[in-house]
């Protein structure tokens, strides 16, 4: 542990650490613009410099490892000055320097306000530069819909480059030139395609990289800032939802090391548009072949009409993928009530089943616990599109080894911007992984902590329930359950927000009920009369036959097209709801906007309507709503906390018979930009959409 | 030193002749395995030397697919190192250095004959001989200021000895590289001023050595190494 004196106090700080991250643990300030924590270093905007006793210059501090210091003469530890007049010259040399060639545009540049050039030049910097002559200047770049250039303000950190070659994993951006002509571009201006570009506005310290979909919309201190939680896949990523009076103007990452570390998908940032666009504001009744608009008295009187002396069991629920736990949970109640065992969250079919246990469908490891995993095993799963975040976090984990990780895939042979094995296409592999006759299960069974990620590309097939419990006896075969380690590496990958919520919450057909397949076929035949749809759009619309279908939603999509009755419901940056990852990790949003026009909270709507069908929910508020699910499900009163699951529930299911049929995996999301109603009312992610497959179709097949 | 872009017309395609496709895959076969892109440099040259001079966009894309390496960092390579030509050059590609020593020597009346008989920097002549470009210090100080022409140097210029050289190349006469005013290699002009005293070289029992006479040692005239077409 070396010893350091800095700025006259002596502080002993883990090895391997830069001076940089030792004077933030000694809570000392050093001002950067190329330094990341979570990229590599570059050391080349110098603006770290601090001073070290005995050495004849300024040191960059984030190149500077704590243990490659020399202790003084006498035997003190190294001495490190922050605040002295070298190290407030240097700054000073070093700010004049960036601004010879940054153009003083800052009033209309959309970085004014969050800058680090800014707020660090007002901070640091001289009153005034002393160049004369003319300024570079710079053409700007094409990357791609997302990417605003301006790149006379870039000063070269390459933070941008360092994260898509590093993080996103794609070498897409480069530095070209040299010097002060130095340019950071694509190869010839193709623009960025990885997933999680956006990130780089963020990374970019001055206005170079901006966001062009938010390009002149505000300025950040209009904003109103409400930290959130993600609802595009089933990560639960920690957003920040900035909203100007009625309106998401745009949505940018938190920092939570246990999900996301500080990085967001495009599909996530840039999804805001799609709240505008395409939304339910009032109630809808269809009337003679036609949806008239009507008030909300009409919409529950009509549904009532319908419902009245209607058997339950011709009542089904179906429950979408943004839902939140307090509206399925309601939805839950009111199905029960009508007496109606037919209520299903897994609208792509997915044969998991909350009575074989909580293990049986959440990603034990945790997100995090890939940091520690030695081996994976990808079972019919895209990572890269299902949840990009996570797949950035495999990637950090192969790189921390020089690739010396084994990573086998099963299924569809995808671009994941790591080097893998491919083993096979469809069940047969998993089973020979299981009956040990696979060449590559001795890599698996080398690692300490091997983890088996289970996509719902395998789940949703007829023979779903026998892949999963294939699946769970290959994680045995594979040493992923290792209790001594309490190591769990029995993963299922959701796609849907929703999802874990719906299992955690049971919402699953009870006994004799029906799951979303055989709902449809039952509206199809007529046997069922009456479909609620929370939410629900990635279920076929055409084949709920003659049913009576309520609607219950944010967005005009397939569901409200097909509706007898729609119910205008809250987006998710509407209504505080909790949602539960993929980890089992339940986190609740925040409200950043009010719902649109007189549409309402979800859970309100179906307490309303349990009113007027005389069946009242026995819950007034989001208090007594929340105080009667955590009784049921305690678990999900522990806010940002995992209560690991049974692991023993995995051998139990192991131990079920299990004969899949044969087959590849197919890939569980066809159009990553495309998944659910607000991102297809979205403009932004319609063009990224139409951009991917323009450039599928001259894919070379080396750019990924 | 000015912004750098790949020439707006660009060939179809690019590929090695089988002689240097056998000598780039002996290059990678130095580095170790995984480090097959440390042999970049050298194949982009001889990329650069096949094609004429200058490295095509397709020429690029060609060697980051034989070296497993994204096209983008091929890219910040060329554009890096300044020797690569991302435009076409004349089959004589004169390089002017601009440097102190040559520029107090007198490299602003060369670039001047330059411009007066070849054209702007980075111009091809219509004939398609001549092309030229300022560049900095070619390392021979002692005798500015310095031309390269492919792959020779001309040094102790005056506008007219390189006119003369321009000529003769456009010709296709050999010319003499070197020193164009007479001197031996980098001696002082005239013949030696030191180490003259014949005592010097007297051998410890021998006879008298003679002292070195102004220009005895000049050896005979190398012509110039044109670049072979490879």
């Amino acid at each position: 542990m070396p010893k350091l004196i800095i700025d006259g106090k002596e502080h002993e700080f883990p090895s391997g650490i830069t001076l940089i991250q030792a004077c933030a643990l000694a809570g000392i300030e050093i001002p950067r613009f190329c330094f990341h924590e979570r990229l590599s270093i570059a050391g080349n905007c110098r603006m770290c410099l601090v001073e070290v006793a005995g050495m004849p210059k300024p040191v960059a501090s984030c190149a500077m490892s704590v243990n490659d210091l020399r202790p003084s003469l006498d035997g003190t530890p190294p001495t490190i000055f922050t605040g002295s007049e070298t190290v407030k010259k240097a700054r000073e040399g070093v700010l004049e320097f960036l601004l010879i060639n940054h153009p003083l545009d800052c009033p209309i540049c959309d970085q004014g306000g969050e800058c680090d050039l800014q707020d660090q030049t007002m901070a640091y910097g001289f009153d005034a530069g002393r160049f004369q002559d003319n300024k570079r200047a710079v053409d700007d770049k094409y990357l791609g819909p997302l990417i605003d250039t301006y790149m006379t303000r870039c000063i070269h950190c390459t933070r941008c480059v360092r994260f898509m070659t590093e993080v996103a994993g794609v070498e897409e951006l480069g530095a070209i030139g040299r010097g002060e002509d130095m340019e950071i571009t694509t190869y010839l201006e193709r623009g960025l395609l990885s997933n999680l570009s956006g990130n780089v506005v963020d990374l970019c310290p001055v206005g170079a990289l901006t966001s062009k979909p938010y390009a002149f919309l505000a300025r950040p201190w209009e904003l109103t800032k409400t930290p959130s939680i993600d609802a595009m896949d089933a990560l639960g990523s920690a957003i920040r939802v900035d909203a100007r009076g009625r309106e998401v103007m745009r949505i940018l990452p938190r920092v939570n090391d246990a999900i996301n570390e500080e990085w967001i998908s495009d599909k996530t940032r840039h999804v805001w548009d799609g709240l505008r666009t395409q939304r339910l504001d009032r109630p809808y009744v269809r009337r003679n072949g036609r949806l008239v608009s009507a008030s909300w008295d009409e919409a529950f009187a009509a549904i009532a009409e319908r419902l009245k002396g209607l058997d339950g069991s011709r009542f089904g629920a179906i429950a979408g993928d943004l839902a939140a736990a307090e509206e399925m949970f309601a939805l839950k109640f009111l199905t029960e009530t009508l007496g109606s065992p037919n209520i299903d969250c897994r609208q792509d079919g997915a044969k998991l089943d909350p009575a074989q246990g909580r293990a049986t469908y959440l990603f034990n490891s945790t997100i995090a616990g890939i940091d520690q995993a030695d081996a994976f095993l990808l079972v019919g799963t895209d990572p890269r599109l299902e949840a990009p975040v996570l797949n950035a976090r495999i990637l950090k984990r192969s790189r921390h080894a020089h690739g010396n990780i084994p990573i086998g895939v099963i299924g569809a042979e995808a671009d994941l911007t790591y080097g893998y094995d491919y083993l096979g296409a469809g069940p047969e592999t998993l089973a020979e992984i299981v009956n040990g006759s696979h060449s590559f299960l001795p890599k698996l069974e080398a690692a300490e902590r091997p983890m088996l990620i289970l996509g719902q590309g395998a789940l949703t097939r007829t023979d779903g329930a026998a892949i999963l419990a294939l699946a769970a006896k290959a994680a045995i075969a594979i040493g992923a359950m290792k209790p001594a380690l309490s190591w769990n590496g029995f993963n299922v990958l959701h796609s849907a927000a929703a999802r874990a919520a719906g299992l955690d919450l049971g919402l699953v057909p009870a006994k004799g009920g029906l799951d979303v397949e055989a709902m449809l076929d039952a509206a199809s035949s007529g046997t069922l009369a009456v479909v609620y749809l929370l939410g629900a759009d990635e279920i076929d619309t055409d084949r709920l036959g003659s049913a009576f279908v309520i609607y219950q939603g944010s967005h005009g999509d397939s569901g409200a097209h097909r509706a007898d009755v729609i119910l205008p419901g809250a987006a998710y940056t509407e209504k505080t709801g909790t949602y539960v990852n993929t980890e089992g990790r339940p986190q609740m949003t925040a409200r950043a906007t009010f719902p649109p026009g007189e549409a309402r909270e979800d859970w309100k709507i179906v307490r309303a309507l349990s009113e007027v069908l005389g069946t009242t929910l026995p819950f007034d508020t989001m208090q007594e709503l929340r105080a009667k699910m955590f009784a049921d499900h305690p678990h999900l009163a522990l806010l940002d906390a995992i209560v690991p699951a049974d692991a023993a529930t995995i051998e139990h299911l192991a131990s079920r018979p299990s004969k899949p049929g044969k087959g590849r995996f197919e890939p569980a999301i066809a159009d990553f930009y495309l998944t659910n109603p607000i991102a297809r009312a979205s403009a932004i992610m319609a063009n990224l959409s139409a951009l991917h497959a323009s450039h599928n179709d001259r894919a070379t097949g080396t750019d990924g | 030193m000015s912004v750098r872009r790949l020439a707006t017309h660009q060939p179809e395609g690019f590929a090695f002749t089988p002689a240097n496709l056998e000598w780039a895959n002996a290059q990678i076969k130095k580095s170790p395995d995984g480090r097959q892109a440390s042999a970049v440099l050298p194949i982009l040259w001889r990329a650069q030397e096949q094609v004429g001079g200058w490295l095509p966009e397709p020429a690029l894309r060609y060697v980051a697919d034989m070296l497993g390496l994204a096209y983008i960092r091929i890219y910040e390579i060329a554009t890096f190192y300044t020797m690569f030509n991302l435009a076409p050059v004349g089959r004589h590609y004169v390089q002017v250095c601009g440097t102190t020593p040559c520029w107090l020597r007198g490299a602003d009346e060369i670039k001047d004959t330059c411009r007066r008989l070849i054209g702007a920097p980075g111009q091809v002549t219509e004939d398609g001989l001549f092309s030229w470009t300022e560049v900095e210090c070619l390392g021979a100080c002692v005798n500015a200021p310095v031309v390269q022409i492919d792959k020779d140097y001309y040094e102790d210029l005056v506008p007219k000895s390189l006119e003369r050289i321009l000529k003769e190349l456009k010709a296709g006469r050999p010319v003499v590289p070197g020193p164009q005013d007479g001197r031996q290699a980098s001696a002082p002009l005239g013949g030696p001023i030191t180490l003259t005293d014949p005592e010097l070289y007297r051998e410890e029992a021998g006879a008298p050595a003679d002292p070195p006479k102004p220009g005895a040692l000049k050896q005979a005239p190398r012509t110039s190494r044109r670049p072979k077409p490879r």
